[in-house]
């Protein structure tokens, strides 16, 4: 093997100022950046009382947890819980659904090259925001108070959540598609609903069917939880066993909802390939 | 559209190069094969329509909807709006902010400790998930059970609930943010871990292999040939994982685990309803600005393409 020759970096400076002199204030500011989060982060683990002691504590409670988790037994609820996973599934395939039908025409109106004006666009865009700031499991207590306990109000609960943020996704969709094709429709004399059906709907539906189909399947965890306030599913069951420390049911139900949501993944998996092919899931 | 004129449309006209017009059988053929495949999609698309209006119809079932009731009580989730803008006086909150906003030092001590949380949280599970996630893509991974287990430890930290976590933890590291950090650092772990190594799955191999070349070891192959590739994708998810964590830390006080959480909940169980809008307002602009705020720090570090 022969040594790599020395390279004469002088000429190499010379011929590439924008690499080796780099003014001072780009050379600093990745190490700045860093030594400031890690101040805040340092800030923030005195401030919320984190202690080691506290911390090896609650480790070794955590380990005891865990052991006595093991095996995971449904005790006699088995049709219980099986019933509280269906509600939970149904619970994230409706209101997905009924998030994806409603937001569709609003996040058009959200999109800048579907509407030019920004008074227009502002509101939209801030209720879309506004909707998005409050959590779901908040929709689920408000929708609570409206429909009464249960599943209902779950899938109310996560298709306005869901509202909002399928709102500003298809409208980034939208904002990122090829302009030419609606313009090529505007060109041939198409009207404006024409430029959407035909110029920018067939460019955004294959993305906006896959967002449809990883917020179902990330539903099905948010549709665990909003049972905890009481909006039916699985999160009920769930939160009930962990009050009454029945630690043998609770690793039960947890892989349960674990084994669920690993079939959905499959198979919404399966169906992005099928609707929209490799490229455009990644 | 007549699939014949799709064929032979653009040729019949006047155009300035001569095109040859294809003999009539051949082009009843190609018709015909055109025909098939249209209707073959049209069938595919209809049955899956078909599946999905089931699999709706069966979640309606499931899922104990009932229109009805959402139509009688749909005045209530309006008159909830109503009720929350109302003070106790019987006034509009916004003719006296004061009265509304009483409590707004309690509030905002507690809306810090939110942020802190979501920002200790996401810092925590990022590099966690930094370290994670070159084990888990497929292309990276230095050996296939590892890559396997490592994935399912991540999809098992991103399944569960951050607030189920938070529920354990609260038993088991007592009440208080300390639970609720640890829940989101776990939850934004597995949530960022798949995220990442699916950037570097999409990553190009070419500098991989021509570091390797080089004789360079697993660990040198990730920091000089992936890190620099991934690094303003990482870093843009970190921004958008941070946006949802404010949001998730905000609901944690809800089973005890620290922030404003625990004071929203009081109010909505207590029907403290100026309350409950003075904090949800209060929530919503803070993701509001944390929201802009990232939007813009991701903009200003990575250009424009990063940010979709």
């Amino acid at each position: 093997m022969t040594k790599p020759q020395a390279v004469d970096t002088r000429e190499l400076r010379a011929r590439y100022p924008d690499v080796f002199d780099r003014p001072a204030s780009a050379r600093l500011a990745t190490p700045a950046m860093i030594i400031a989060a890690f101040a805040i982060l340092v800030y923030g683990l005195v401030d919320l009382d984190f202690s080691p002691s506290r911390f090896f504590a609650g480790l070794s409670q955590l380990g005891w947890i865990t052991l006595m988790m093991i095996p995971p037994d449904p005790g006699s609820s088995l049709p219980v819980y099986l019933k509280a996973l269906g509600e939970t599934l149904s619970i994230a395939l409706l209101g997905t659904t009924l998030a994806a039908v409603f937001a569709l025409p609003v996040s058009l109106l959200a999109a800048r090259n579907v509407v030019p004006s920004k008074l227009l666009r502002f509101p939209v865009r801030r209720f879309l925001d506004s909707i998005r700031g409050v959590d779901t499991l908040i929709w689920a207590l408000v929708w609570i108070n409206v429909v009464g306990l249960g599943p209902f109000a779950g899938v109310l609960a996560i298709a306005v959540s869901d509202f909002g943020a399928f709102g500003k996704l298809f409208s980034e969709a939208i904002e990122g598609a090829d302009q030419k094709q609606v313009e090529g429709i505007r060109a041939s004399g198409g009207s404006a609903l024409h430029e959407i059906r035909f110029g920018l709907l067939p460019q955004v539906l294959p993305v906006i069917a896959g967002q449809v189909l990883y917020f179902i399947e990330s539903n099905t965890r948010s549709a665990t939880i909003i049972g905890i306030v009481g909006a039916g599913g699985i999160g009920l069951q769930l939160a009930e066993q962990i009050r009454v420390l029945e630690w043998q049911k609770v690793s039960f139900l947890i892989l349960m909802t674990l084994v669920a949501v690993a079939a959905i993944d499959f198979i919404s998996g399966k169906l992005r390939f099928a609707i929209i092919g490799r490229r455009a899931v990644a | 559209m007549d699939p014949a004129l799709s064929l032979t449309g653009t040729l019949l006209r006047p155009m300035t190069t001569a095109v040859s017009i294809l003999p009539e059988q051949q082009l009843a053929v190609l018709n015909a094969a055109y025909r098939q495949a249209v209707a073959r999609r049209r069938l595919r698309v209809l049955v899956g329509a078909a599946i999905f209006a089931a699999a709706l119809l069966l979640a309606a079932i499931g899922a104990e909807v009932n229109l009805r009731t959402l139509f009688t009580y749909f005045g209530n989730f309006l008159s909830y709006f109503d009720r929350i803008f109302t003070l106790e006086n019987g006034q509009r909150v916004w003719t006296d902010a004061g009265e509304w906003f009483w409590g707004w030092r309690k509030w905002l001590r507690m809306l810090g400790e939110t942020l802190l949380i979501s920002y200790v949280g996401t810092l925590i599970g990022a590099t966690l998930a930094f370290c994670l996630n070159f084990f888990a893509a497929e292309n990276t991974s230095p050996a296939p059970w590892l890559g396997f287990v490592v994935r399912r430890l991540l999809e098992f930290a991103r399944t569960v609930p951050g607030i189920v976590f938070a529920l354990i933890f609260v038993i088991a590291f007592g009440l208080g943010p300390m639970a609720g950090v640890l829940a989101i650092a776990i939850h934004s772990t597995g949530a960022l871990g798949k995220l990442l190594s699916e950037i570097v799955e999409n990553a190009d191999m070419k500098p991989v292999e021509g570091i390797r070349s080089t004789g360079a070891s697993w660990l040198s192959c990730m920091r000089f040939a992936i890190v620099p590739q991934v690094t303003a994708g990482y870093a843009s998810y970190a921004l958008l994982r941070f946006e949802i964590n404010v949001r998730e830390a905000s609901v944690m006080g809800f089973v005890g685990a620290g922030g404003i959480g625990q004071e929203l909940v009081v109010a909505i169980r207590k029907f403290y309803y100026s309350d409950v809008s003075a904090i949800l307002l209060t929530i919503i602009v803070t993701v509001f600005i944390i929201d802009i705020s990232t939007g813009w720090l991701r903009g200003r570090l990575f250009g424009r393409e990063a940010r979709t």
